[in-house]
């Protein structure tokens, strides 16, 4: 158990310091008009919903929603289960987002800090009520990036605890905060 | 195609038909078990029952084209791209609704066993006998007493876990060790016993997993996930219980694939001669012979099968002389509770996903207890910590969202009544004049509803369920009624029902069609009123009561 969990991070943090890094400073250079027209999600589009999703749920003790690869995950929720308006609102948010992230910043969001970013959605949040098609847009991404990174297997089994088989049930077990909760 | 010939002939293979096949193949008849879907065979064929949760791909959410797909099914949580497979395709097999009905029907080797619920109660003499003392409807041919045994005979069979409870209105049964009730629910259990002097009791599930090895089968293993079907055998299913001991008889023929079209009657010995079966693969249609026919094809299919019989004879088909064939259409009617948080126990937590819940039988119209309504409920439900999944809007996103959600959160409880729906006459189904399935049968249109008397009883499974949660101590408690319609208990019941005469009933205390003794009906069909407990125990129990005297009847020469 101990011995997995170790080379998963190791491999983890070969993946962070090597190809999605990588990847992010070879998109730098798109330009900022970069719009998502219907659904024909770019990898640039993914690599962009990677690092909103990390900005959600970030790399701290355990891997972040880009390990568990949130971006390929939220354009399969949006395209099967979005319906013809809220695929609208999630592409539209998308393209909104990552203008405001530019006007409010003055730098892409591809380019920030994920600290920064987290930053700027916090700040985003707070603000909801007047920033509604963003915030909803904001909502979506949440919603997809907490379902995709807690059943994914790095936060089921890592952030979380995964008991495939638990053989028994114990109604009354102690609890001890810090403890992680069952994944199911 | 040539004739072939048995002993008996069983439709359906859920689970009244697995009980049927197992009851008659051990007394040593030669039995035909008809199904009209796919085989699907045990263990070999759970093929989503061991995948993790990053291996289902929209992790439990419901895709587009599985809504547009099944309109029926996305009314309730049974819609899982999980187990798609395992429901009937709606297509294919659609159905009328005069007024809003909702049917889930499980067409495979297993049926609905393999989906099931698994909640197991008896009866008791209070709803055997509630139709004669209220005058409703016509009175139930049997009593608890004449079930009592078949009850216990099935139970060590099936195995079934539950506490000794002690009580009147829930007879106890021969259980296995009953599943722990988790602190919440035993704290809470306390307070209810306390506020109400032992008046009302809440419980644990009486549920056929089985809480240890029992009749070759692994004890359930706690994964919850036995709608997958159990690597284990964990829980009863046609598959892990019924289907192997019949097997082992080497007296059992099972056929996938075949709708039994009608039963073949012949008006001078006024008996069943067999069935006609259209095979649902290559359109081909066969006979088959058989001394004793048992009908478990799943309530309503099983009156579709006698209304399609001996039409020539009668108009309305077989068990139609009464005027009762189709006709007293009974559901659970449920989707109407309560839920709250618990303050407290913050310390404690749970190991093991307990496919099972809490039971708190039926407290209404008992002894000095009358209501604006006739019969009663029970309710079903339990306490839990939230995960992941919980709201936390407060929470600032990055690491803080990360580590709150990889905590467990908060206690909650919540209970769901489930309720006795009366025996309407004018809650009918009948034959589509003009609507016909993939197969050219005519397909059911549902025409029932929910009338007066359960209209008044929602309204007291919401309060009385605020009234006790509120008395245990629970916070934020909310009534709800998320809305019913008719067959969404998937607990149909009704449309061939027994009684103690052949005018006002189709089956007698034996499950025979008054107007063709050699043909029994033992599955949901056969119900005289619902009571409020979930049904399938007193399928099984009626089936093995049933098969028993059909066998010594045949003995006789009387069949």
């Amino acid at each position: 158990m101990a011995i997995n969990r170790r080379d998963a991070l190791k491999s983890m943090a070969l993946l962070m310091g090597g190809t999605i890094v990588g990847m992010n400073a070879l998109l730098t250079g798109c330009s900022p008009e970069e719009q998502l027209s219907g659904l024909n999600f770019s990898e640039k589009d993914i690599a962009f919903l990677d690092e909103l999703g990390e900005a959600i749920i970030p790399t701290t003790d355990t891997p972040g929603a880009k390990a568990a690869e949130i971006g390929t995950f939220m354009v399969m929720m949006v395209k099967d289960t979005y319906n013809a308006a809220e695929q609208e609102k999630f592409t539209n948010g998308l393209n909104a987002l990552r203008a405001d992230f530019k006007k409010q910043q003055s730098t892409d969001f591809m380019e920030a800090s994920t600290a920064d970013r987290t930053a700027y959605l916090n700040a985003l949040q707070a603000r909801a009520a007047e920033e509604e098609a963003l915030a909803g847009f904001l909502a979506m991404a949440k919603d997809l990036t907490v379902l995709g990174y807690f059943t994914s297997e790095i936060g089921a089994t890592q952030a979380l605890r995964y008991m495939e088989t638990p053989g028994k049930y114990d109604g009354c077990m102690e609890y001890v905060p810090g403890d992680r909760a069952w994944a199911l | 195609m040539a004739d072939q010939t048995y002993d008996a002939i069983v439709v359906g293979s859920g689970i009244s038909g697995g009980w049927a096949a197992k009851e008659l193949t051990e007394k040593g008849l030669k039995v035909l078990l008809l199904e009209r879907g796919q085989n699907v065979e045990h263990v070999k064929d759970y093929k989503n029952a061991n995948q993790a949760p990053w291996e289902i791909p929209h992790r439990g959410r419901r895709t587009i084209e599985m809504l547009e797909n099944h309109p029926n099914l996305k009314r309730d949580y049974v819609l899982n791209e999980q187990n798609l497979d395992w429901w009937a395709h709606e297509k294919d097999s659609p159905y009328v609704e005069k007024k809003p009905f909702t049917w889930f029907r499980g067409y495979q080797v297993g049926g609905r066993s393999l989906m099931w619920g698994r909640q197991s109660y008896r009866l008791a003499d209070i709803d055997f006998e509630a139709n004669l003392k209220e005058g409703i409807a016509v009175d139930w041919p049997v009593r608890y007493k004449d079930l009592a045994p078949w009850y216990s005979y099935v139970e060590r069979f099936a195995g079934i876990s539950g506490n000794r409870d002690g009580l009147d209105i829930l007879p106890d049964g021969e259980f296995l060790p009953p599943m722990d009730l988790n602190c919440v629910e035993k704290e809470v259990a306390e307070r209810i016993k306390a506020k109400w002097n032992g008046k009302r009791l809440m419980t644990i599930g009486r549920v056929a997993n089985i809480t240890q090895p029992h009749e070759g089968r692994v004890n359930c293993q706690y994964r919850n996930k036995c709608w997958l079907g159990c690597p284990f055998g964990g829980y009863f299913s046609t598959q892990s219980s019924t289907l192997p001991a019949a097997m082992r008889t080497g007296n059992l023929t099972l056929r996938p694939w075949s709708i039994v079209t009608k039963l073949t009657y012949d008006k001078d010995t006024q008996k069943a001669t067999g069935v006609e079966v259209l095979d649902a693969e290559n359109n081909q249609t066969y006979t088959y012979k058989a001394k004793v026919i048992f009908l478990c094809a799943s309530a309503f299919n099983s009156t579709a099968i006698l209304m399609r019989s001996a039409t020539d004879i009668w108009p309305g088909g077989l068990g139609s002389s009464s005027g009762e064939l189709g006709h007293n259409v009974m559901d659970h009617h449920f989707r109407v509770g309560a839920n709250g948080t618990y303050e407290g126990f913050e310390d404690r937590y749970y190991f093991g996903r307990r496919p099972n819940g809490i039971y708190i039988p039926r407290f209404q119209n008992v002894g000095d207890d009358k209501r604006d309504y006739v019969r009663g409920f029970g309710y079903q439900g339990g306490a839990s910590r939230s995960g992941w999944s919980r709201n936390v809007a407060e929470i600032n996103f990055g690491a803080p969202l990360k580590e709150a959600l990889t905590e467990p959160g908060p206690w909650s409880m919540g209970i769901t009544a489930f309720g006795e729906i009366l025996p309407y006459h004018e809650n009918k189904i009948t034959l589509s004049k003009d609507v016909t399935d993939k197969w050219g049968l005519p397909v059911l249109e549902m025409d029932a509803e929910l009338k007066e008397n359960e209209k008044r009883m929602r309204k007291d499974m919401m309060s009385e369920a605020v009234a006790m949660l509120e008395a245990a101590g629970l916070k934020d408690v909310r009534g709800f009624d998320a809305g019913y319609t008719l067959g969404q208990g998937i607990h149909e019941m009704g449309t061939a029902r027994m009684g103690r005469d052949p005018k006002t009933s189709v089956l007698n205390g034996n499950n025979q069609v008054w107007d063709a003794k050699n043909v029994f009906v033992t599955d949901g069909a056969c119900m005289t009123s619902g009571a409020a407990q979930n049904p399938s125990l007193t399928y099984m129990a009626l089936t093995a009561r049933a098969a028993d005297f059909a066998v010594a009847e045949l003995k006789k020469g009387n069949l």
